[in-house]
């Protein structure tokens, strides 16, 4: 194992610039006799080795779909794909389906949101941890197995050579979470997506399982790319922050300039709606009114002006364009400014994954078929 | 009535009491040798384990341990089993030599009555009938296992390419099933089994295996597209596993639940379709291997004078599928978790 570490390490040192890199990527749903629904419309973010970069934004806004089509795991028929997706300088969209299925598990891995349903119910959590390492590095299951029982010891799990026979309804929801990391993990891929990887846990495990995240991606040099819809988890694990709204970026920037000073409305409503431990007793959460329904398109609108907190007349006619500014990117005509922010500042402190989440905040993201989803 | 002040009555009294406690428990309980407490424990440990949670099949086993019908279908089905297997054995005479054959008078009296020997008297050929209803299980026990197992096998592969491939390879199956769904089951089998140059015992088989192939197909179908829709598939495919393995690792295992317990129904209307063949003389034409379809159509010629000949074979096939159809009914709803109590 220390010998791979090293080699990640020469390769993060070889690679400066991005070793994944969205461009324009593009996501829509075409269904005959139904109008095309864009899911995902110009999204654009680089992942360095050892960064972890986050998608945040709440259900419906396109996080999940751009999860799955950077992996290539979205349905052919139906969905057309935009952009680029550059791995290594290579587009990854341009790949045929077997050169993808061999990318997939090596270079790029994934987590899923529920650790029970993403396990295989009759096959043995070991064998599920070689069957990668069969299918990438060509090992015998013999010669994989003592690699998963690392893998299984990496990532917190006690007793590996017990569990390694053990079936995933014997393993508590924490263990399964980090068998699924161990399997993730296990044919070493430089990138890993993790689709709220916390959700479906308690929050005393989201804490484990997020320290353990960021520990891997310390070690071994992983570009982690965090999809979520908890600030918390932002807070405790992501070095740069994009806000995706209605299939675009609203707001970037690096966690601590993020949390301190929200320009898009947006990103300020988010914050706002947290609740707080240090606030007055009986003070009223501030959710963001309306829902994702109510939005305009963007094609001649800020999508998220029916629901902003100050809209301005512009909003309504034009789309914004994302304007970058040193490390961060707006989309907005009518940023938060230092009034507003002095007023009422949501977090100059992040808040940490263990409290409560808002009632107001859709936590349900159903992530099984996309253009289900997309479509309601 | 002891008397009050008596030092003595209050211990005399909580003695009594002990006594009938000790004595409720020993009636309630006489194959417990420890009693009431014993049996309390047993209890106890049975809800702990419940609420610890347990895989489907262990759950799905305690709750079929307790069911009379389940126990009911299990015990008809082994013993049926273990006289098949055992019939030569368990026979007391060959059931197809004619030994009452001096009896039988064609005019007077065709069927010999039951005798000592023979407890149910004998056919019209002078054979055992008591004999030729042991032996008959084999080949009913043949016929229903053979044509559920090549039956299944069908099944298995059109299902499994239909639900894996999908696309047009899953809708050219599905219509092709549909045409054989399309048409009664018993006709098809009969037609299949008429097409035969020579019937056998293998070709009622083979009639009745083609019968329940769509069956098979269309179930294994559903629970396939059920699983390419699941997490784990997803997760799989993630890790960039192979599409034959996700078939036959990922998909194919957590697909077969309904289609096992499906197979145990199967066995059922196997035999019953079996019979209906032999009964109508498509199955096989030598009756010296007795078969009970077969002796019930043998008995139809007697069926107002001799009634008994039809009966006990008749007899033998309800109760055989009665057995399969309560084990396999028990065995789905302890399966299938939106029936669970």
């Amino acid at each position: 194992m220390t010998e791979t570490i090293e080699n990640i390490q020469t390769r993060r040192g070889e690679d400066a610039g991005p070793l994944l890199s969205v461009r324009d990527l593009k996501v829509t749903f075409q269904r005959s006799g139904e109008q095309p629904f864009v899911a995902v419309d110009g999204v654009s973010f680089d992942v360095r080795p050892g960064q972890t970069v986050g998608l945040v934004g709440e259900s419906g806004c396109g996080k999940s779909v751009t999860s799955l089509a950077i992996m290539g795991l979205l349905p052919e028929r139906g969905v057309k794909i935009e952009g680029e997706v550059l791995y290594n300088g290579q587009d990854l969209l341009k790949l045929s389906r077997n050169q993808m299925r061999d990318r997939r598990g090596a270079d790029l891995g994934m987590i899923f949101q529920d650790p029970l349903s993403s396990l295989n119910p009759v096959v043995p959590i070991g064998i599920q941890v070689t069957e990668v390492l069969e299918r990438h590095r060509g090992l015998s299951r013999k010669a994989a197995t003592p690699i998963a029982r690392e893998m299984l010891e990496k990532v917190g799990i006690p007793d590996p050579n017990r569990r390694l026979t053990d079936y995933p309804h014997q393993l508590s929801g924490g263990m399964r979470q980090r068998a699924l990391i161990a399997i993730a993990l296990a044919a070493q891929p430089r990138v890993l997506i993790a689709d709220e990887p916390t959700t479906a846990l308690d929050v005393t495990i989201q804490a484990q399982i997020l320290a353990l995240l960021k520990e891997l991606v310390e070690d071994t040099g992983t570009a982690l790319i965090m999809i979520t819809h908890d600030l918390g988890v932002v807070a405790g694990l992501v070095d740069r922050v994009n806000v995706l709204y209605a299939g675009k970026i609203v707001e970037r920037g690096n966690r601590h300039e993020l949390f301190a000073e929200p320009r898009h409305p947006y990103t300020w409503g988010l914050l706002n709606s947290i609740p707080r431990l240090d606030g007055t007793r009986g003070q009223k959460l501030t959710p963001i009114p309306g829902s994702v329904s109510d939005n305009l398109p963007w094609a001649s609108a800020c999508a998220f002006a029916p629901r902003c907190s100050q809209p301005i007349e512009v909003c309504r006619e034009q789309q914004p364009e994302l304007v970058e500014e040193g490390t961060r990117a707006l989309r907005c005509f009518n940023p938060i400014d230092d009034e507003v922010r002095s007023g009422r500042t949501p977090d100059a402190q992040a808040p940490t994954s263990t409290q409560p989440r808002d009632a107001a905040y859709p936590t349900d993201d159903p992530k099984g078929d996309p253009t289900m989803e997309e479509s309601r | 009535m002891p008397n009050p002040l008596n030092p003595n009555s209050k211990k005399d009294r909580i003695d009594s009491l002990a006594a009938t406690a000790g004595d409720r428990h020993r009636s309630g309980d006489h194959a417990q040798p420890g009693g009431g407490v014993a049996v309390a424990t047993v209890d106890d440990a049975g809800h702990v384990e419940e609420s610890t949670g347990v895989s489907l099949l262990a759950s799905a086993w305690r709750r079929l341990r307790r069911n009379p019908v389940f126990l009911l279908g299990l015990a008809i089905t082994t013993i049926f089993v273990i006289v098949a297997i055992f019939a030569p054995w368990l026979a007391p005479h060959d059931p197809a030599k004619g030994l009452l054959i001096t009896e039988v008078r064609q005019q007077t009296n065709p069927i010999p009555a039951a005798r000592p020997g023979f407890p149910l008297g004998a056919d019209n050929a002078g054979r055992d009938i008591f004999s030729r209803l042991i032996v008959g299980s084999r080949q009913t026990l043949v016929v229903g296992v053979m044509a559920t197992l090549f039956g299944f096998l069908g099944g298995l592969t059109l299902g499994t390419l239909a639900g894996a491939l999908g696309g047009w390879v899953d809708s050219l199956v599905m219509r092709i099933v549909d045409v054989m769904l399309s048409i009664p089951s018993l006709l098809l089998a009969f037609s299949i089994a008429a097409i035969a140059a020579r019937p056998s015992q293998w070709t009622v088989i083979i009639a009745i295996a083609v019968v329940q192939v769509p069956v098979f197909a269309r179930l294994l179908r559903g629970s396939m597209l059920a699983q390419r829709a699941s997490d784990h598939v997803l997760a799989a495919r993630a890790l960039g596993v192979k599409r034959s393995a996700i078939v036959f690792r990922h998909m194919l295992p957590n697909a077969m639940g309904p289609v096992i317990v499906q197979a145990t129904l199967v066995v059922a209307t196997s035999i019953i379709d079996a019979a209906a063949l032999s009964f109508l003389g498509l199955g096989n034409p030598d009756d010296r291997q007795p078969e009970w379809g077969q002796m019930l159509g043998a008995a139809q010629r007697f069926i107002y004078d001799y009634p008994a000949l039809a009966i006990w074979p008749a007899l033998c096939i309800i109760v055989v599928a009665l057995g399969f159809t309560l084990m396999g009914e028990s065995l789905r709803e302890a399966l299938d978790p939106k029936s669970r109590r």
